[in-house]
């Protein structure tokens, strides 16, 4: 994980990219509306969003019950399930299936968890090669970047870069900046990897208890031919995605889809319960789900934090957050940037390590009103602010304390002498009013932009008594 | 280490703070419901509005459309399964010479992958069930009709029963108690591929179908 | 979100409280507020104990030293009477914030008691006032900022517009994005100077492409951030508190 002094210099590597700019905003604007445009009535949505918000704190109240059911009925759906505390342990179980199937090459669909456990990397050091699919993913993995979006990953590039990106790595296909053409060339690229992979890859969108079913939403076909295709499909999630019942995907995917890009629904949802059976004539002859904890079970501890887990993953939060529209996220330096990856990142590397990322936010709450499960991520910003600076180590939250330094915590001792006396605050009032010619105020990064705010020459205390506004 | 793993990711999570509030408040969902007429509308519309054909035909004459359709798109060779819900019908219907040839390999699909990925034009599935709200087709893959084939050819076509056309996905689940008994694999289709990762553009057909065309049955 | 709020009905006294923003930098906008009140037959009081409602310590993580400021502020509201704050931040502080500090304290029913009681300015005119306001100045162009918390918070972006839409010869322009956060964020903009800069320079623009004569904003946070930058640019526009430009075009009736 990156430093503070890191996050500092993306973000002005950042601002200082007109091109960054200018696409954030038409891609930001664009979801925007069509999410806007699904939801016409007001009404029907906040229905809609307490219903998604129950649902996963639902899951969550059973988790250590529902991943046991899920377990059992995966088991008896055919599929093996395993346990990962750690990314190491979830790496090298991964590793070890492609081992056991002699398998050379892993080709993967869209997965934040993948890229939670740096996969691609870990694999390729083993002399296993990983193919992203999805053509967003395959665009970065051949540009070497990592995703800045967790719905549309290459939201930061042109057409025009990816032109030149195309045309660097295959100099065979004649240059083009046409949408279609680009698409089609990346078809005919991967559709012979899916021909020849041993082994297919995919995140989760949601797991079902119930019935053992693993939820997996897509527009492009290569979530379907990642688990279709090769002999071994392996899921990746995180321990959160469980759900209880069948009958709570409808309303979660209807939340999902609308809320990401503004689809009424994805080209294809797959509910995927077992391998291949006796007599079908395809998919995958082993299914394989690892569970993902890597943190998770400590963020569960705390009743407050743990509405982190509630997250379905629809990118709203980071569509709708003015920080995240002019920064982008590989600023960030974390897998899943935005409000969401601001509150879930630190708690997962400590707020030694990301204590700067929760302070980073106006607390606007725009993420917060666009939530399809209502995750109330403000407040959840200012729980990691107080868990940065407290002194008295009481809690699970990782790093906790680390970002408290003499100065501030002085200042705002002073702070509260000063406001929890009203003599003493008014004193102050009548010597800043004094002073107000010589003062200096706002000092610093604020004037670099703005002309400084005047202290008037009267305060309202004094304005009160003057004008007969009585004191009780 | 994966037991060990186990649990020890299952004692933390028993080992949380007691009281964790869910929202209890009971919520009503409004879920649309429309007479049939408009919920074939509201169907097609929907399916429409992302590229995908729908016909709406005389059950009797469905077969009628596929071959004017197949004929049109000047497909050389089409998927159907020999053993499936539409073999009878597209068998009695074929025998045109100027038809594309009907195909069917009821090998297992790793046999003959290179046709299937290379020299497949079209294939025709039937759908279990489909979805007025989204517009979205049920399929549940089977031993005749496997999940390749509404996924690798280039033009994938559809025969729906206007009598399964359910309101919205939830209908479906609860009516048909899915919970009881999930296939390998269930899959909504809601239109050709697409994508819009570069720069936000839709393309059409990235890995799966380019094409998705819908013939429902339903009498007038 | 806004839950459905019930105002009561229209009382004889009501609390008023400054900020300290309004306090120390915008006196007049606060005195506008209580002016207004006044004018509709409503006797206003303030504390002179007021002080700050806490939020600064509060979002910086120093929960035990905002506590401390808060419960001074209890002290001086004690009567029943509305509390009426002349900005969308420190209302929605006062209202939906102190139950969450105080949470399973010995006093929470008490603050939350006194939460209830606490009114944003302009839902106040509108909602228990009933106030009616009759225009006097020259046509003018105004663009409005809502601050996030007005909108969010307190649900009042609605009530800021209705006063203004009462005004006969203003003209109220609508500025892009107007729902977006203006880079304010209280220490944000101290911290993350250059995303808060590109937020408020974004802000200006589209409030300078409106034509607008005149910024008003409920929230003097924002009016000093967006106002600061609109003079650093020398920009054609000035900028007011909603209390002040309201009071200043319909005082002259109190002949
Ligand atoms: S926090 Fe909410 S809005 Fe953000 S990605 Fe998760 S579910 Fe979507």
């Amino acid at each position: 994980m990156q430093q503070r002094v890191d996050f500092h210099s993306r973000i002005e590597q950042a601002l200082g990219n007109p091109q960054l700019k200018a696409s954030l905003r038409s891609a930001m604007d664009g979801l925007m509306a069509n999410r806007k445009a699904c939801f016409p009535d007001a009404d029907a949505l906040e229905a809609l969003r307490l219903r998604g918000a129950q649902i996963r704190a639902n899951a969550l109240s059973k988790l250590p019950q529902l991943l046991l059911q899920l377990e059992q009925r995966c088991t008896q759906n055919g599929i093996r399930v395993h346990w990962a505390e750690s990314v190491d342990e979830a790496n090298g179980i991964v590793l070890g299936i492609m081992r056991e199937h002699q398998a050379e090459l892993l080709i993967k669909g869209k997965s934040m968890v993948s890229e939670e456990m740096d996969l691609n990397r870990f694999l390729e050091a083993q002399g296993i090669e990983c193919l992203e699919s999805d053509l967003g993913e395959y665009i970065l993995q051949l540009a070497g970047e990592p995703p800045s979006h967790i719905v549309a990953p290459a939201i930061h590039k042109t057409r025009q870069d990816i032109a030149r990106l195309f045309k660097e790595k295959f100099p065979d296909i004649p240059y083009s900046d046409d949408v279609d053409t680009l698409t089609r060339n990346a078809r005919g690229i991967l559709r012979k990897k899916f021909y020849a992979a041993s082994a297919g890859l995919s995140g989760v969108n949601f797991a079902v208890a119930e019935s053992g079913t693993l939820c997996l939403v897509e527009n492009e076909g290569n979530g379907r031919m990642c688990t279709t295709v090769p002999p071994v499909h392996i899921a990746v999630t995180g321990i959160e995605k469980v759900v209880e019942k069948l009958a709570h995907v409808p309303p979660l995917l209807k939340l999902l889809t609308r809320s990401a890009t503004g689809q009424h629904i994805t080209t294809y949802f797959n509910m995927i319960s077992g391998p291949r059976r006796t007599g079908e004539k395809d998919g995958p002859k082993e299914v394989h789900l690892v569970l993902l904890d890597n943190g998770r079970s400590r963020i569960y501890e705390d009743n407050e934090l743990v509405n982190t887990l509630r997250c379905i993953r629809c990118g709203a939060c980071m569509n709708h957050c003015p920080i995240y529209t002019r920064i982008g996220g590989h600023a960030y330096g974390t897998t899943i940037p935005g409000p969401i990856g601001s509150i879930l990142e630190p708690q997962k590397a400590g707020l030694d390590n990301l204590g700067e990322l929760p302070v980073a936010s106006t607390l606007c709450g725009a993420c917060a009103e666009v939530c399809p499960v209502r995750i109330p991520i403000p407040t959840l910003l200012n729980r990691l602010r107080y868990e940065r600076i407290r002194s008295d180590h009481d809690g699970a939250t990782h790093g906790q304390g680390s970002g408290r330094t003499r100065k501030e915590a002085a200042i705002w001792k002073a702070w509260s002498w000063l406001h929890r006396s009203p003599v003493r605050y008014r004193l102050a009032l009548t010597l800043a009013t004094r002073l107000r010619k010589i003062l200096p105020l706002g000092l610093g990064p604020w004037t670099r932009v703005r002309k400084p705010p005047r202290i008037a020459a009267k305060n309202l205390h004094r304005r009160a008594r003057e004008e007969g506004f009585n004191d009780r | 280490m994966t037991d060990k793993a186990r649990d020890a990711i299952l004692q933390r999570l028993r080992n949380r703070q007691p009281g964790f509030d869910t929202p209890s408040q009971r919520v009503a969902i409004e879920t649309p419901s429309w007479p049939m007429e408009a919920r074939i509308a509201q169907f097609k519309s929907m399916l429409e509005s992302v590229r995908a054909e729908v016909h709406v035909v005389e059950p009797e004459n469905w077969t009628d459309c596929l071959k004017t359709l197949v004929a049109e798109k000047q497909i050389n060779n089409l998927l159907y399964a020999k053993q499936g819900p539409l073999a009878e019908a597209i068998e009695a219907a074929w025998g045109d010479t100027l038809l594309p040839e009907l195909v069917c390999d009821e090998r297992p699909v790793d046999e003959w992958k290179e046709e299937i990925f290379f020299q497949t034009d079209a294939a025709v599935t039937s759908a279990r069930a489909a979805i007025a709200e989204t517009g979205s087709l049920v399929l549940w893959p089977d031993a005749f009709e496997p999940r390749t084939w509404s996924l690798v050819p280039p033009v994938h076509f559809v025969i729906v029963d206007g009598e399964k056309l359910y309101n919205t996905f939830a209908e479906v689940v609860e009516a048909e108690q899915w919970a009881r008994q999930m296939p390998t694999n269930a899959l909504l289709v809601s239109g050709p591929s697409k994508s819009a990762d570069i720069q936000q553009t839709l393309a059409y057909g990235v890995h799966g179908p380019t094409e998705l065309i819908v013939i429902l049955k339903a009498s007038s | 979100m806004a839950e459905q709020k019930r105002y009561p009905a229209k009382p004889k006294k009501a609390y008023f409280f400054a900020t300290c923003l309004v306090d120390l930098l915008y006196p007049e906008a606060g005195l506008a507020g209580m002016q207004l009140i006044r004018r509709e037959g409503v006797e206003v009081i303030f504390p002179q104990d007021q002080t700050c409602c806490g939020q600064p310590a509060w979002n910086s993580g120093y929960r035990d030293e905002a506590r401390e400021v808060a419960l001074r502020q209890l002290a001086c509201f004690t009567d029943n009477y509305p509390i009426v704050v002349p900005s969308g931040s420190c209302a929605g502080m006062m209202r939906h914030h102190y139950p969450e500090m105080f949470r399973e304290r010995a006093d929470q029913a008490s603050i939350e008691a006194f939460s209830s009681r606490v009114y944003e300015l302009t839902e106040f005119l509108v909602h228990v006032l009933k106030i009616e306001l009759k225009d006097l100045g020259k046509p003018i162009k105004v663009a409005l900022h809502t601050s996030c918390s007005a909108r969010r918070e307190m649900g009042v972006a609605d009530e800021h517009e209705a006063l203004l839409k009462q005004l006969s010869k203003v003209e109220l322009m609508t500025q892009a994005r107007k729902e977006e956060c203006c880079g304010f964020g209280g220490t944000f903009a101290v911290k993350q100077p250059a995303i808060s800069a590109e937020m408020v320079s974004d802000k200006a623009n589209a409030i300078a492409d409106t034509g607008a004569d005149l910024l008003v904003s409920g929230d003097c946070g924002c009016l000093m951030n967006i106002g600061g930058h609109l003079d650093y640019r020398d920009a054609a526009i000035e900028h007011r508190h909603i209390a002040s430009f309201i009071w200043e075009r319909t005082h002259a009736t109190e002949g």
